[in-house]
């Protein structure tokens, strides 16, 4: 079993008046991929599997991110895991597809403040106020793979694997000093 | 830096999300019994290396992961397009033509 809750454990993270880190609370994630008709693993799911990569979808407490053209990252709350395991697990016989639980592997980092998107600048290449909101994209953070959500115009979520979680968190530390030493 | 466009996001972005993977169109023998000495060297080892346009393999490794396929001036690192996998060969001459 993957231990679902990471071992990493911030320093305080930043909490500038511009832009704010924060550790988000634990949560189940599961890799989907799959091809062909997806309509069987909708209805087990209880979501439509969005087809455009970088597109979102949600249904109760499920939410869906497209990462690839046969690959969606899905974040639910972790008793409902043993529930929508199950259903897809009955579909293997006639839809084969691989489902993985890799809670254990990544922390999600919250970022938010008027100049988040700025902040988010320092370690990615991409251009971030580009993506719409409502929307995620799987991208890089200073050569570390990362999934960048975007909820609000200047809210933001960062999943970051474990080993990782340290070096992206101290980057983020300094861009929060320097922003708030710029706004002093 | 490199502006690739990604054709399976759809989106030109950052050369740092992604990542160089060969010549393309490099084909493995349907029936691999039936290769050469000479044939299986060919297929392994040897591989073009132009001035100008090149047909290569990338990934958009941080990103949807897949494999595409591009053709690049290996003179100026400009990009002529870029293509899914599987998806036939681009006219070299259709790629320039687009260039004026
Ligand atoms: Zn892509």
């Amino acid at each position: 079993m993957n231990k679902l809750v990471s071992s990493f454990t911030a320093a305080p993270l930043p909490q500038g008046a511009v832009a704010r880190v924060s550790l988000a609370a634990p949560v189940a994630r599961l890799v989907l991929r799959a091809r062909g008709d997806l309509a069987a693993l909708n209805a087990a799911l209880g979501v439509t599997l969005p087809s455009v990569v970088g597109h979102r979808a949600g249904a109760g407490e499920i939410e869906v991110l497209c990462l690839g053209p046969d690959e969606w990252m899905l974040h639910l709350p972790p008793g409902q895991v043993g529930a929508v395991s199950a259903s897809c697990a009955a579909l293997m016989g006639s839809h084969p597809h691989s489902l993985v639980d890799v809670s254990g592997r990544e922390v999600t980092l919250e970022i938010d403040g008027p100049r988040a998107a700025e902040l988010l600048t320092l370690g990615c290449a991409r251009d971030v106020e580009a993506i719409p909101v409502g929307q995620g994209r799987r991208t890089a953070f200073d050569n570390v793979t990362v999934i960048l959500w975007r909820d609000g115009p200047a809210a933001f979520r960062l999943d970051v694997w474990n080993s990782f979680a340290p070096h992206v968190a101290g980057l983020l530390e300094t861009g929060c000093r320097e922003l708030a030493a710029e706004a002093a | 830096m490199l502006l690739i466009h990604c054709p399976y996001c759809d989106e030109t972005l950052p050369e740092v999300e992604f990542t160089y993977a060969g010549q393309a169109h490099v084909v493995r023998a349907a029936d691999p019994a039936s290769q050469s000495d000479e044939e299986w060297e060919n297929f392994l080892y040897i591989r073009s290396n132009p001035k100008g346009p090149h047909y290569e393999r990338w990934r958009h490794l941080h990103g949807c992961g897949r494999f595409f396929n591009a053709v690049r001036d290996t003179i100026s690192d400009r990009f002529l397009t870029t293509y899914k996998a599987g998806a036939p060969r681009p006219e070299l001459s259709s790629l320039l033509g687009d260039r004026t």
